[in-house]
């Protein structure tokens, strides 16, 4: 039986209607909500809206990418903690997922010693407060390292003292970029002889070891560039001036704490991530590319690895964007990210709605982005019908 | 179809409007006064080994609940970091914060709150290890300093160091406990915040004479009770009761005559004050006797100020500017009248 699109059941008319009152509730909701708070805000005599951001933030910040000033603006104060966000962000993705690896690696590992290990330092982690563990990180550098004029100097030009770990800086001189040019030219020889390397296997079957070709390549061009502009390049060491060292390139405390503490906790899921990965591989899988010769290393690479990464990317994303919102956490150990500074704009302003929007609308953008890559990588290794 | 009514009358009432009602009748319905504190400064304000609240700042708001409420005990003390203080008063999370607190022009006007009256006069200097051997604020460049985000001494310090051309990294910590954990670890060179806190927090370390208090004070930090913007009546009710109490010591009244001086003193200024004359109270929404509650609860000013700060305390703060006019001090009482 044909029925017209235009004859509603009566159900229909009810679901109908029961839907648009409840979106009308929600509606009328945050509309109410908004109005209410716009006029309590100016009862109160409390500024809205975002015009402080342009106004001279007089706050110091102890570590920024670029140069600060307190004569910079509340706007340029809270890029300063974005990007040290982003920084603390990227730099923990990368260094705990190669941990995790690790971790969960040497949790299915054949050795006793080294699963029992992995598994004690996951279930450790696993199990305390991140901001423990913060606590924790940071006491032990500012309790275990000497003061500045008792620095411990493991080489010459590196000082480590609880002001942080200071390396000497490059200043590069005249005729730098011709090295810059030769790692470049290096890198695209590389990537030619890669190719190369990949249709003379697929034509004649012969291999050649392309990857020891690249290397070269990369390091040994840039290293005659370097002999020939006769080392383009000088050290600016830190020296004990006063109270600090001056000079060279440094890492505070607060930085080693913080990234020291997300990594060594984050790294404990990603772990499991890559256990259960690895685990969820059939062992018939294995065995079969035993019988094929294939050597272990292969094995891992081109039939386990591509298959557990299946199961190992949508959790790990999981983990990724945990880390982000966690490195909130910095606000406990001085360290400036866009939490600790949006703080003190509000502490100075008191629109603690604007900034609250700002830190959730950074955190939103920088997971969706997460996630998109990570989706995308997802799609990549799923089972490609043929 | 009668389910979704009751869901949207139900929301239409959660929603609506909450009127604000004044907050001496919020106060005295509720029977207790939420009074916004520090963290634990001792002299400020900090829990005893039984866990009351003692200090200056904190006999400050027991003096209005004793005027209020009747009662110095009637209140419920939240203790606020730096950064929560102005929020927690302009949201109606407390009635009232005494807890050294900075009057600016900004926080004053733009924030969302009112300050009452001045209740210590303070100003901001910098506590450095006496081993490192630094004599004058001026000679810390290129040193750390360890300072809690949100406050004035954070805006000071940047304006410190540029004023006189020195470079100093200051390292902002959320907590003041967190900051002083960081100072006394050596990862700062130095601490700073308002005088009297130094000496105060100073006392609780380890060795407090390893520790010096450099002779420059870069900021007037004038310190008063906050309240929520726009309640006038309210606003007069915590600013008189502390002029009350420093009326009270520069006429001699404490908490042990003042029942006394209520019936004895043919004083007419004392007769008012006391609520013998005149109807003071009532202009505030209280009742006579309102001030003589607040002085029998916690003594007029000075004996507040010995009483935390004194020579007998180990603080000993020296009365300096907070000493009354007449002896040469700042602190002027107002007419009740």
């Amino acid at each position: 039986m044909k029925q017209s699109p235009f004859v509603f059941s009566k159900s229909f008319i009810t679901t109908l209607l029961l839907q648009t009152a409840v979106l009308g509730i929600i509606f009328y909701g945050v509309y109410t909500l908004l109005v209410n708070t716009q006029a309590n805000l100016e009862a109160r005599n409390i500024a809205s809206g975002f015009g402080f951001l342009s106004l001279e933030s007089g706050m110091p910040i102890s570590n920024s990418l670029l140069p600060y000033s307190p004569a910079d603006s509340y706007g340029y104060a809270f890029l300063m903690g974005v990007l040290n966000t982003l920084y603390v962000a990227f730099l923990g993705v990368v260094l705990s997922t190669l941990l995790g690896i690790i971790i969960g690696v040497a949790r299915v590992s054949g050795n006793w010693l080294i699963s029992k290990l992995a598994e004690i330092y996951v279930e450790v982690l696993r199990n305390i407060p991140l901001l423990l563990v913060l606590f924790f990180t940071y006491t032990i550098a500012l309790a275990a390292l000497p003061i500045p004029r008792k620095s411990l100097s493991p080489f010459t030009g590196f000082f480590l003292n609880n002001r942080g770990i200071y390396f000497p800086r490059p200043m590069p001189e005249s005729g730098f970029w011709l090295v810059c040019l030769a790692v470049l030219a290096g890198i695209v020889t590389a990537f030619f002889i890669h190719r190369y390397a990949t249709r003379l296997h697929r034509e004649t079957g012969r291999v050649i070891p392309s990857f020891t070709l690249g290397v070269i390549a990369i390091v040994a061009t840039p290293a005659i560039a370097w002999w020939l502009t006769g080392g383009p390049m000088s050290w600016e060491h830190a020296v004990l001036k006063g109270f600090n060292f001056k000079g060279g390139l440094v890492i505070r405390p607060e930085f080693s704490a913080l990234m020291t503490g997300l990594i060594l906790y984050t790294a404990a899921f990603i772990g499991e991530n890559v256990r259960s990965g690895i685990q969820s591989v059939g062992i018939g899988q294995i065995n079969s590319s035993k019988a094929l010769g294939l050597p272990p290393g292969l094995t891992m690479r081109k039939v386990v690895l591509p298959q557990a990464l299946r199961v190992i990317i949508p959790a790990t994303t999981n983990d990724y964007t945990s880390l982000v919102k966690n490195s909130s956490l910095a606000v406990a150990i001085g360290y400036p990210d866009m939490v600790s500074i949006g703080g003190t704009i509000i502490g100075q302003n008191d629109q603690a709605i604007e900034v609250i929007a700002l830190w959730m609308g950074v955190y939103m953008t920088i997971n969706l982005v997460i996630s998109l890559i990570m989706n995308w990588l997802n799609a990549k290794v799923q089972l490609i019908g043929r | 179809m009668k389910k979704v009514m009751v869901l949207i009358v139900l929301s239409v009432v959660m929603m609506a409007a909450t009127a604000w009602s004044g907050t001496l009748e919020d106060v005295q319905k509720k029977g207790v006064l939420t009074c916004g504190i520090s963290e634990g400064v001792p002299g400020f304000s900090i829990p005893d080994s039984k866990g009351h609240w003692v200090g200056f700042d904190v006999d400050m708001a027991r003096a209005v609940a004793a005027a209020v409420l009747s009662d110095p005990e009637k209140i419920k003390f939240v203790p606020l970091a730096s950064k929560q203080k102005i929020i927690a008063v302009s949201s109606g999370q407390v009635d009232l914060t005494s807890r050294t607190t900075t009057w600016t022009l900004k926080r004053d006007a733009k924030q969302g709150v009112d300050f009452t009256t001045i209740v210590f006069y303070d100003g901001q200097g910098f506590m450095v290890p006496k081993s490192l051997g630094v004599e004058s604020a001026t000679k810390i460049d290129g040193a750390t300093v360890c300072v809690t985000a949100g406050t004035t001494s954070e805006l000071n310090l940047a304006d410190f160091a540029r004023l006189h051309g020195l470079k100093i990294e200051a390292l902002v910590f959320d907590g003041k406990k967190e900051a002083l954990n960081a100072y006394t670890a050596g990862r700062c060179d130095g601490f700073t915040t308002d005088v009297s806190q130094l000496a105060s927090l100073r006392t609780t370390f380890a060795s407090p004479m390893a520790h010096k208090i450099l002779p420059e004070v870069i900021s007037k930090e004038p310190l008063s009770p906050l309240v929520r913007h726009g309640d006038n009546q309210w606003k007069d009710i915590v600013t008189w009761v502390i002029n009350g109490l420093i009326a009270a010591e520069e006429n001699g009244i404490t908490a042990a005559n003042v029942e006394e001086m209520k019936v004895k003193s043919n004083n007419p200024v004392i007769q008012r004050m006391l609520g013998q004359s005149g109807d003071t109270g009532s202009y505030l929404g209280l009742d006579k006797e309102w001030l003589v509650r607040a002085i029998k609860a916690v003594g007029n000013y000075g004996e507040i100020y010995d009483r935390h700060f004194g020579p007998s305390t180990k603080l000993n703060i020296p009365r300096g500017v907070n000493k009354l006019w007449t002896q040469g001090g700042l602190h002027y009482a107002l007419p009740i009248r």
